[in-house]
């Protein structure tokens, strides 16, 4: 699909993709360290023959047992060439920061959120570090492969009612 | 606060009281979780500044319920019911959807006759979707008859739909390698007798929103987003093109039938309320069109692939051959054995993108699912388009976004 685009990404970044490949049914897939992700995805974006300028969708994965063990997964488009690419970078376990693309596109704010709730993956620098479904007391990140499945939450201390009622919302949440 | 709002009170009323500054504090106000404006149960807190939103943060995942742990621990199979719970306005989309994301993973080609199938149903749904969408807009700014002339559209739509597929909501229609049954007789007839009652109601409603003095107060120019804007914050569907950006899958990668099929893309030019909703109103137009010429031309032929390892065989085999036996107990007991790879697919559902990323390990369950909301973007992108802006414009814009509950919050 935009084979052009996965040569212009790797000649400019030589260093930081690592490899690139043909997906199922033709999608085109470069896999990024994750020390570059941001500068790639701003190249991404700001580059007149490649212009993804819109990111529709981040999440990611847990592979457990491999190395790394997680994996951030990038889908860009471009609304101006039409055409699209998926970023992958591997995160380990014992240093799961990546930066953030939040400052590239508006879009990847609360994916971001998302993937740290969910995966208990940082994301360094981000505007708004908060869980996005789960509340702040919650332990655990529920689709890790480890996280048990019928495993209960312990209760949380009640809190007090001048914080929920009055307060600028429940445990400064807001 | 209420030392502060005490000393609101006892300040001494200057001695020409009436040209004195009228002293305001801010407020925060909580909208929801449960309020009946909050579709679904989206928690707002608004900071105001006398009727003007100063800022606003949302709260989501009151209505989450793990979607994505759920399906890891179910076969490919059983994750389709899920799927109907996504958006359940339109559930047959995400069926749809996801079950093109598990054949682009197993590179499988479905007969023509289920193309077709899946796109009249999922065209229906759309109708269903956007009817919903502009009744549930009336009804909040104060048009009840609105919200009663599309529900009746609607629910003759849900009564062809229950024909073909069984349920009136949760209704559940594609299969991987195709779709579950074929139409009944004379379903075409009746269908089309639904779309031109539809289309009456859609007159009728058109007629009284599109020149309405109160609703054109409401809608125009309120809500709005810059085409740049929206783009960043990947915005899709209906709520992008509003702003004159003309990206629609259908056309911009087309799957299933649609390249066959003759139907416009309408673009706004403001992005505002009043934008979206005249796209919606033109989509069901073109969703009619859409319907009525698959009618014309789809041929007769098989539903499903006839390949036993993704699709159940039919019972007799069960019952009478061996082969017919052990199929059906490997795919009921196992799942399908889909490929190991990871792929991403896109349709257009009634609000923008519907993606799904699959992973699979080879075996019978999926090894990741990760659904790409439609109205994840636009929820997200809501406090921009109301910064500044007034307290009441929060509701129009809360509807015509569109944002379902079930599939933002999974």
């Amino acid at each position: 699909m935009s084979k052009a685009a996965i040569q212009r990404l790797k000649e400019r970044f030589p260093e930081a993709v690592t490899e690139t490949y043909e997906g199922v049914g033709g999608d085109d897939v470069a896999v990024v360290r994750k020390e570059s992700i941001r500068d790639v995805c701003r190249f991404l974006k700001e580059d007149p023959a490649l212009r993804f300028d819109m990111a529709p969708y981040i999440t990611a994965a847990d592979y457990l047992g491999s190395e790394p063990r997680f994996d951030v997964v990038y889908q860009l488009y471009s609304t101006v060439h039409n055409h699209r690419i998926r970023l992958r970078v591997g995160v380990p376990a014992d240093d799961a920061v990546v930066p953030t693309v939040a400052t590239v596109w508006k879009g990847a704010d609360w994916y971001e959120r998302y993937c740290w709730d969910m995966y208990g993956i940082r994301f360094d620098g981000h505007p708004d570090p908060r869980r996005l479904y789960m509340y702040e007391e919650f332990e655990g990140h529920p689709l890790r492969k480890d996280y048990s499945l019928r495993g209960r939450q312990p209760l949380m201390p009640e809190r007090h009612v001048d914080e929920s009622f009055r307060g600028p919302g429940p445990a400064g949440r807001d | 606060m209420a030392k502060d709002i005490e000393k609101t009170v006892t300040q001494a009323a200057p001695a020409n009281a009436l040209e004195a500054p009228f002293p305001t504090k801010r407020m925060l106000l909580n909208l929801g979780p449960s309020h009946p404006a909050m579709h679904g149960t989206v928690r707002a807190v608004v900071e105001l500044d006398g009727e003007n939103i100063r800022s606003m943060k949302l709260d989501i995942g009151f209505l989450h319920r793990g979607f994505e742990k759920s399906c890891e621990n179910v076969t490919w199979t059983q994750v389709f019911p899920y799927t109907d719970r996504l958006n359940y306005v339109s559930s047959i989309m995400n069926n749809v959807g996801y079950a093109l994301a598990v054949e682009k993973l197993c590179k499988l080609e479905i007969p023509e006759r289920a193309q077709y199938l899946r796109v009249i149903t999922s065209e229906l749904h759309r109708i269903c979707d956007h009817l919903t969408l502009v009744g549930a807009m009336g009804l909040e700014l104060g048009a009840m008859t609105i919200l009663i002339y599309t529900m009746e559209g609607r629910d003759l739509v849900w009564d062809r739909l229950t024909e073909i597929c069984g349920a009136r909501l949760t209704s559940n229609y594609a299969r991987i390698g195709g779709v579950a049954r074929d139409m009944p007789d004379g379903w075409r007839e009746k269908v089309e007798k639904t779309l031109d009652q539809v289309a009456e109601l859609r007159e009728e409603v058109g007629k009284l929103l599109n020149r309405n003095r109160i609703v054109i107060d409401r809608l125009q120019g309120t809500g709005a987003i810059s085409r740049e804007e929206a783009i960043d914050f990947g915005y899709t569907g209906p709520c992008l093109r509003a702003t004159g950006e003309p990206y629609d899958v259908r056309k911009a990668s087309p799957y299933l039938v649609y390249d066959r099929l003759d139907f416009d893309v309408p673009v706004g030019s403001r992005g505002d309320n009043f934008d979206r909703y005249l796209i919606r109103m033109e989509e069901l137009k073109q969703s009619d069109r859409i319907v009525r010429q698959c009618f014309e031309q789809m041929q007769p032929g098989e539903i499903v692939v006839e390949d036993y390892r993704y699709v159940l065989p039919p019972k007799p085999e069960v019952y009478g051959t061996i082969e017919g036996a052990m199929a059906h107990f490997k795919m009921v007991m196992e799942g399908i054995k889909v490929p190991p790879g990871e792929a991403y697919s896109y349709t257009e559902a009634a609000n923008g993108e519907l993606g799904f990323y699959l992973v699979s390990d080879g075996g019978g369950r999926p090894y990741k699912i990760g659904v790409r909301a439609p109205g994840w973007n636009m929820l997200m992108g809501l406090p921009r388009m109301l910064q500044g802006k007034l307290l009441a414009d929060l509701i129009p814009t809360f509807d015509t976004i569109n944002m379902i509950g079930g599939e933002v919050e999974q």
